[in-house]
């Protein structure tokens, strides 16, 4: 029971917090840009004013263009609920086991890509295609460095790892770990649409990935697309933290403990997120075929901290 | 029902079926033969529940004996539990497609012969799962290649690609069973019987078991279609009629899943495991280079067929770790794996069915296969949308169907197994866990691919944007339909039921104590649990609130309907500029340019009166099967070279002839003699 109301307490803190990490985000970029910037609250105001819009259904268009936002929007709270954010309790009968979390993942992945499609335009077809092979090159280096993680705890579960590294320090700083950590920052960054694989303030339609796929939604339809997206983004960007720095977090119901949890938490992910952010202003996207071969760099390295973990035992 | 009485069962209701589909006129003939078919598949059925859950399992004898009394061992039909498990696999796959078939068949597969055949492809498939010796595996063997040849020349007068589909299913399916052959000839004559249990009891070792293994090993991975021996199905599974397709890759190629697990566990145990590595590289290539060549194919049977390499890949892939981690004492694990290799096997038959069905469905509506030139079918063909889908989830192995749970199982037993024990583990288990990632990933884009251009979008040609309607008023296309709709359930029972169907596969492989159930879910003792109804649960659970939150908000803020969603004054671009499968797949293709050597030709040509203005641009793209082209082409040729230097020894003049008669003689009196 208090397992719940930890888990429920953590989707409430990362719903509540995630425009402001995207918020703060922007707004970092803005000004390491020289530009003003529309202030760290401005994603609240978008959601509030996209849900107030009138969604359009274009002709042609099937049910899935109201029903993929939706599955995109409850995958991501799905994460959420999962990835030990604030909490390394989990409900008993559904562990964090990252395979699960991974194909929860995927399925807002699909949800997308087939959005794209069903309008029938070609942006959309070409944001789609582009998407999924970018998400079946992830698909390798999201299983290996899950692989490294979880050979030295003898556990895929995300809890369990999260605790054991918390446990020992030495674990946290082996080669495997730190190699494992770095390929999934860039899992990470491929899977939320960052630089530079794919570049989330673009307006140039050749460029895009995941604006392309979106352009035919409008209204709530598109507040629960850009809600789902970056709840993704706060879970995937929290879970990395807490593998980086697995300290924190509330294993029970302590008020004190939660609070502290919830103050890490927001500390770790936002200092995260401005340093990704910081990060992508002086990058560059890379050509869309270039992105096979830094996702080939980042398996290697998954790859070399599987070896390395079982070198250390 | 026990199993003999099943397969009592069933031999009587193929005979009523070949019997129906001879006397009873066309017009009820499908209905009719149909439905003795479907009731061979429900004996089938019937008779592996029988041989699963009875331990000491009943035995049909056939004896036979030959002339001058040369004394042989008699035929045995004793499905064992493992057999048992396929038996429920054939059987449920034949009756669906049975049901399927009785609304779906027409022209020649609704004829005497394809309805006949149909019903003796069942039973042989059934005797293959339930002989238990070698004459009556080779004979159900044999029928089943037999009859299936006969289905899958249903159309031969209509479309030539049939004739050398069949042609190459044919000679490949008779190598797999002279090869076959020659390993049983090995065992029996080392065992001095052709009884399973004596073989097995045998231990054969040495030379003669090496020989036996990887004659045999031949056989079934060319039944299985793995590669590089995979080159009869993407020709075949196409071309034959849905129903059939559905059958031969849902059912048939797991017969040669059936006969690795047999051979390696219970036949050749001790020579396995030398071996161990060959098969998990089989696997693991299968699944990589199947899925593949189906992510970038557009026809879209061929991009099923290809996908079933894929999936008996990783069905072999979960063997071979099995096989590996068992040769490293890692005993609990090693059981995960293969019982996992059984529930990739369930859970392909169950989505593998429902999409050749919908691809019948889509191909008796538009007259299309190629996914180019489909679309929109979502607003036409609901059922098949609703259970492609779900079938299609199962194959991109999505939560909660039975995909998803299968190869959670594989990962967990390759995440599990300990890579310290020895250096063949620390390389093998992450390579296999790389290319198995690789091959999930594409099985995803796959599978979004054929689903998305399929049904979303607009329709891409004239037949597409007018198809037959779904169902008509005859009772028989809601055979089709229910069919369908069958089978999706079947996905996403066996993924919510996968506790259950774990614990009784486990006990069945005699594993005891890893896989157990728990409230409906999965538990793998030490490794870790999946609970799909929870997990199914949470979702409806987070989903419920955003509903309630769209249905608050709807009533404010009610949709719109327009022409175009962002037109800013334009109008709606030709169909012709959609994305098509082919251009989907154009990013892979591109990354993967190495391995699959596309062909492109583009041609470019310019106005009269200017050079610089371009007129027309005609861009085609073939990709071929490398290991075709690169293998099997030279070898054909090589076959016809020499088969025309052989026809200079026969130049019809009888005294050669007589020549030869005589020195034949002579050399036998030479052999015998000495």
């Amino acid at each position: 029971m208090t397992a719940t109301l930890l888990v429920l307490w953590q989707m409430v803190v990362a719903t509540a917090f995630t425009p402001l990490l995207v918020g703060v985000m922007r707004q970092v970029r803005a000004r390491l840009e020289g530009r003003v910037g529309p202030g760290v609250l401005q994603p609240y105001r978008d959601v509030r004013k996209l849900l107030a819009k009138e969604p359009l259904r274009a002709e042609g268009s099937s049910l899935l263009l109201i029903a993929a936002p939706l599955v995109l929007l409850t995958s991501s709270l799905m994460v959420v609920a999962l990835v030990p954010l604030v909490t390394t309790a989990t409900v008993p009968a559904v562990p964090n086991d990252l395979f699960v979390v991974v194909s929860i993942l995927l399925i807002g992945t699909v949800a997308l890509a087939l959005l794209g499609l069903d309008a029938g335009t070609a942006f959309g077809g070409m944001g789609s295609s582009r998407h999924m092979m970018i998400a079946a090159l992830v698909e390798p280096t999201v299983l290996m460095s899950v692989y490294a993680l979880s050979v030295p705890v003898g556990s895929s579960t995300l809890s369990k790892i999260v605790v054991a590294r918390g446990a020992d320090v030495s674990r946290v700083v082996t080669p495997a770990g730190l190699l494992a950590v770095v390929a999934l920052v860039v899992v990470v960054l491929a899977e939320t649409g960052r630089l530079p694989v794919d570049n989330p303030s673009t307006h140039l339609e050749l460029t895009m990935i995941h604006e392309s796929m979106i352009l035919e939604s409008a209204g709530r339809d598109l507040a629960w697309l850009e809600v789902g997206s970056w709840l993704r983004l706060t879970a995937l960007l929290g879970l990395v933290v807490n593998l980086a720095l697995p300290w924190g977090l509330a294993s029970d119901g302590a008020p004190i403990g939660l609070l502290v949890a919830v103050a890490a938490l927001v500390a770790k992910v936002l200092v995260a997120g401005a340093l990704v952010a910081a990060a992508e202003v002086f990058m560059a996207k890379v050509r869309l075929f270039k992105v096979p071969e830094l996702l080939a760099g980042s398996f290697v390295l998954a790859f070399l901290a599987v070896t390395a973990s079982y070198l250390a035992g | 029902m026990t199993a003999v009485g099943g397969l009592l069962t069933a031999f009587t209701l193929t005979a009523l079926a070949v019997v129906l589909a001879i006397v009873v006129p066309a017009r009820q003939r499908s209905l009719a033969s149909g439905g003795a078919s479907l009731g061979v598949g429900v004996a089938g059925i019937l008779t592996g529940v029988a041989a699963i859950t009875s331990s000491p399992t009943a035995v049909v004898v056939i004896p036979v004996a030959l002339p001058a009394g040369i004394g042989i061992d008699p035929l045995l039909l004793s499905p064992t539990p493992l057999g048992g498990v396929f038996c429920v696999v054939v059987g449920g796959v034949g009756a669906v497609a049975a049901l399927y078939g009785m609304g779906y068949a027409h022209g020649p597969a609704a004829s005497r012969t394809g309805w006949s055949a149909f019903a003796v492809f069942l039973l042989g498939m059934l005797l293959v799962a339930s002989a238990g010796d070698v004459v009556s595996f080779l004979l159900g063997w044999e029928t089943m290649a037999i009859a299936s040849t006969v289905l899958l020349l249903a159309d031969h007068a209509a479309r030539p690609a049939v004739r050398s589909a069949a042609v190459w299913y044919a000679v490949m399916t008779h190598l797999s069973f002279l090869s076959l052959a020659t390993g049983f000839a090995l065992l029996a004559s080392r065992a001095h019987s052709t009884t399973f249990t004596t073989i097995a009891a045998a231990h054969v070792t040495g030379p003669t078991g090496i020989a036996a293994f990887l004659a045999l090993l031949l056989g079934f991975a060319t039944k299985a279609g793995l590669v590089p021996l995979h080159v009869w199905l993407p020709r075949a599974h196409p071309e034959a009629p849905s129903h059939v397709s559905a059958v031969m890759s849902a059912a048939m190629v797991k017969l040669g899943v059936y006969g690795i697990i047999v051979l390696t566990s219970t036949w050749l145990p001790e020579v396995s495991r030398w071996f161990s590595l060959l098969v998990l590289a089989l696997g693991v290539l299968s699944g990589a280079y199947g899925i593949l060549q189906a992510s970038i194919t557009s026809d879209l049977k061929r991009l099923l067929a290809y996908s079933t390499t894929e999936n008996v890949g990783l069905a072999v892939t979960a063997v071979g770790v099995g096989m590996l981690l068992a040769n490293a004492d890692q005993g609990p694990v090693a059981d995960v794996a293969l019982v996992a290799a059984l529930l990739l096997v369930v859970s392909h038959a169950a989505f593998k069915t429902v999409l050749f069905l919908g691809a019948g469905t889509i191909l008796q509506a538009t007259g299309e296969r190629d996914l180019d030139r489909l679309g929109g079918l979502i607003r036409t063909h609901p059922v098949t949308t609703w259970t492609f889908g779900i079938a299609a989830m199962g194959a991109a192995a999505l939560p909660v169907t039975s995909g998803f749970a299968a190869e959670w199982t594989l990962l967990q037993a390759l995440v599990h197994g300990d890579g310290r024990a020895n250096t063949t583990l620390a390389l093998a288990l992450p390579v296999t866990l790389g290319l198995m990632a690789l091959t999930i990933g594409l099985g995803l884009l796959t599978f979004v691919k054929a689903f998305g251009t399929a049904f979303l979008a607009r329709p891409r040609s004239e037949a597409a944007a007018s198809p037959a309607p779904e169902f008509t008023a005859r009772p028989s296309s809601a055979a089709r339909g229910l069919a369908q709709v069958i089978g999706a359930a079947a996905v996403i029972g066996l993924g919510l039921a996968v506790g259950p169907v774990a614990t009784t596969f486990s006990s069945v492989l005699g594993y005891s104590g890893t896989v157990t159930s728990e409230l409906g879910g999965l538990r793998l003792v030490t490794i870790g649990v999946l609970d799909p109804y929870a997990l199914a649960l949470v979702g409806l659970g987070l989903a419920l609130p955003v509903a309630l939150l769209v249905l608050v908000i709807r009533r404010r803020v009610p949709r719109r309907q327009t022409d175009v969603a962002w037109g800013c004054g334009g109008v709606r671009t030709s169909p012709r500029m959609e994305y098509t499968a082919t251009s989907y797949a154009e990013p892979l293709v591109r990354v993967f340019g190495e391995a699959l050597r596309p062909t492109r030709s583009l041609e470019v040509s310019h106005l009269e009166e200017d050079h610089v203005l371009e007129n027309r641009v005609a861009f085609a793209q073939e990709v071929t099967d490398i290991v075709e082209d690169r293998w099997y082409a030279p070898a054909a040729s090589w076959l016809r070279v020499v088969g025309d230097q052989a026809r200079r020894v026969q130049n019809g003049s009888i005294h050669r002839y007589l020549g030869f008669s005589f020195a034949a003689l002579v050399l036998v009196l030479v052999v015998t003699l000495s």
